[in-house]
């Protein structure tokens, strides 16, 4: 009787253990978004917050695919490619966003290929800038896209 | 039943994956037109690529990847059957994974 007793005290403490463990672990999950650059309101911050520097070097190794006029604004491919060495992340701004970092993507194995296909709202006409980080160097090209009707209205 | 749809093939030695996630990706920005109150965020702010159950890709979004997100990538190696896993998680704590198989 007593070790039944027991018994129901050790799970019930192994229950409340993996509970305060679950919620201990939710906020974790999130320690990776960068909350200071996605939602700066400026390309410096946002550069600065996610790269550690807003200052990169215009290359136009850095290939943008995206539409010169994109009468959607909501909907807006963009394709991202590089032939740059060592890259390990990219980038994409759109420069009249209210919130101008849009997406970052981290190379976390080598054997991913410097390129990445997304598709982005644009509140107006403006440009999207790719942001390429390769080695410790920054890398940067820009292609404005014409849009006829703002993706982030209301 | 998940939402995520993922392609991922392989040619040569470059394999391919593109993949479509359902989700309304709320800016927080956006003003209801009838009731002029602002729509709550929601959107999709971590996306992790796993190949053979490794991570080689970690993206982060903010509201402005558009509604229904499209991501493509591409990595050398990789072989036919080899899982590919896409696991996203929101800005309200919901999260979201799916495996597919290499294609030849």
């Amino acid at each position: 009787m007593i070790d039944a007793k027991r018994r129901t005290l050790v799970k019930g403490s192994l229950a409340a253990g993996a509970v305060v463990g679950a919620g201990l672990m939710a906020p974790r999950a999130f320690a990776d978004w960068n909350a200071a650059a996605f939602q700066a309101k400026d390309i410096p911050t946002a550069m600065t917050g996610l790269l550690g520097s807003d200052s990169a070097e215009v290359s136009d190794r850095i290939k943008i695919k995206a539409p010169d006029i994109a009468e959607n604004g909501a909907v807006v491919p963009v394709t991202v490619e590089t032939d740059l060495e060592g890259v390990t992340s990219i980038s994409i701004i759109a420069s009249k966003n209210q919130t101008p970092l849009i997406a970052s993507f981290e190379f976390v194995d080598p054997s991913v290929i410097p390129f990445v296909s997304t598709r982005i709202k644009m509140a107006e006409t403006a440009d999207v800038i790719a942001v390429v980080k390769a080695g410790d160097k920054l890398y940067k090209n820009a292609k404005n896209v014409k849009v006829t009707i703002g993706g982030c209205g209301g | 039943m998940s939402d995520i749809k993922i392609r991922a093939k392989l040619e040569g030695d470059e394999t391919t994956v593109k993949c479509l996630m359902s989700h309304p990706m709320e800016t927080g920005l956006r003003k209801d037109s009838k009731t002029n109150e602002v729509i709550p965020a929601h959107f999709i702010r971590e996306v992790v690529c796993k190949v053979k159950g490794a991570v080689v890709m970690k993206t982060s979004w903010s509201g402005g990847v558009s509604k229904n997100p499209y991501l493509s990538f591409k990595f050398k190696g990789g072989a036919v059957g080899d899982p590919i896993e896409i696991a996203w998680t929101d800005n309200t704590g919901e999260s979201q994974s799916a495996t597919a198989e290499i294609s030849g």
